[in-house]
């Protein structure tokens, strides 16, 4: 049975070696030649000014934790989605309500404006 | 024990306990947290290693994905941090080495000591179980695949006997977004809000001066009561 996660493996070994292999070619052939210039930070042409690590708002926050709580929301909806086959519509009126209830706590972080970008 | 399977398990023991060892020890935050995902997915890996796919894919989807989001933008959030060089190591480290190493020692040492041998045969006689199942369902004869309880039982005990706790934790997780939101968003309206016309002449007059930019008046902090 495990046989069948040899191909997990070699899409792992791939999946790796594919970003990697032009990476260690462009290392080994590519011409090396710095200056200052060149190895300045800019972003978009313009000169950085200030430190990189700055404090970003709270309200980012609020993205990553409504994004936290979607994903528990897939967790439940995937032996869900394995054993439909044998549950019927029973089962799909539970999880419209398991989503309802969900939905209104996006509908309310809608409404207050907390996903609006800042 | 199969030679194939031990050995992919060391690789990602060890996989998993040097993402770990790194996670303690880099000096860049982001760093570490970069190598948490790193020992997520090794464990997700080692999940994957005793055939529970549904944990497996979880541990990828919450963990590797999302609390790791979280930890890094936890890491934005906070003010003090200058990038170069954070002290990973408290004074009294070696009273959390001490403690962790006796729980260890006095824990899960004697545990894997005295159970290790019994696992192996309750996983035998759990094995067994599901073969003589299996062969009375299908009528006498031994299947060629043993079916194992898993992420299809799963929804159907979600969807039949723990239903109720089931859509519970619907509310839990709405609770807790509107909970976040409450907490989190207060702030930012204390902070900036657009004036009406009437309330910047008001603080005009009391000679409260508040930066502009294009969207209007914005109310400094301790100027908001005098509104």
């Amino acid at each position: 049975m495990l046989s069948t996660y040899a191909f997990i493996g070699i899409f792992t070994v791939a999946a790796i070696t594919f970003p990697l292999l032009p990476l260690i070619i462009s290392a080994i052939i590519r011409p090396n030649r710095p200056s200052e210039v060149k190895l300045s930070t800019y972003e978009c042409g313009l000169e950085a000014i200030g430190e990189i690590w700055v404090q970003f708002k709270v309200q980012y926050y609020l993205y990553a934790l409504a994004f936290v709580i979607f994903d528990i929301e897939t967790v439940f909806l995937y032996p869900w989605a394995v054993a439909y086959g044998q549950l019927g519509l029973f089962a799909l009126i539970e999880m419209g309500i398991f989503l309802m209830i969900l939905t209104v706590g996006l509908v309310y972080a809608w409404k207050k404006g907390a996903l609006e970008w800042i | 024990m199969n030679y194939v399977v031990l050995t992919i398990f060391f690789l990602l023991s060890a996989l998993t306990l040097g993402s770990g060892i790194m996670v303690v020890t880099v000096k860049n935050i982001i760093h570490a947290a970069l190598w948490l995902i790193s020992t997520f997915v090794g464990v997700a890996a080692l999940y994957m290693l005793m055939e529970a796919e549904f944990l497996a894919i979880v541990q990828v989807l919450v963990y590797a994905g999302a609390v790791s989001i979280l930890v890094l933008f936890a890491i934005m959030l906070t003010r003090q941090i200058t990038g170069t060089g954070t002290r990973q190591l408290h004074s009294r480290w070696w009273v959390a080495m001490l403690t962790a190493a006796a729980l260890f020692g006095g824990v899960i040492v004697p545990t894997v000591w005295q159970q290790g041998s019994s696992w192996d045969k309750t996983a035998s006689d759990a094995q067994a179980i599901l073969v003589q199942q299996a062969t009375e369902a299908n009528g006498g004869t031994r299947p060629e695949i043993i079916p194992v309880a898993g992420t299809e039982e799963l929804g159907a005990a979600l969807m039949g006997e723990y239903l109720l706790p089931f859509e519970v934790v619907s509310l839990l997780l709405t609770a807790a977004l509107i909970g976040a939101i409450l907490i989190a968003f207060e702030e930012r309206t204390r902070r900036r809000r657009v004036l009406t016309l009437a309330e910047e002449l008001a603080l005009r007059k009391r000679g409260i001066v508040e930066p502009h930019d294009e969207e209007g008046a914005v109310v400094p902090v301790d100027a908001e009561q005098a509104v």
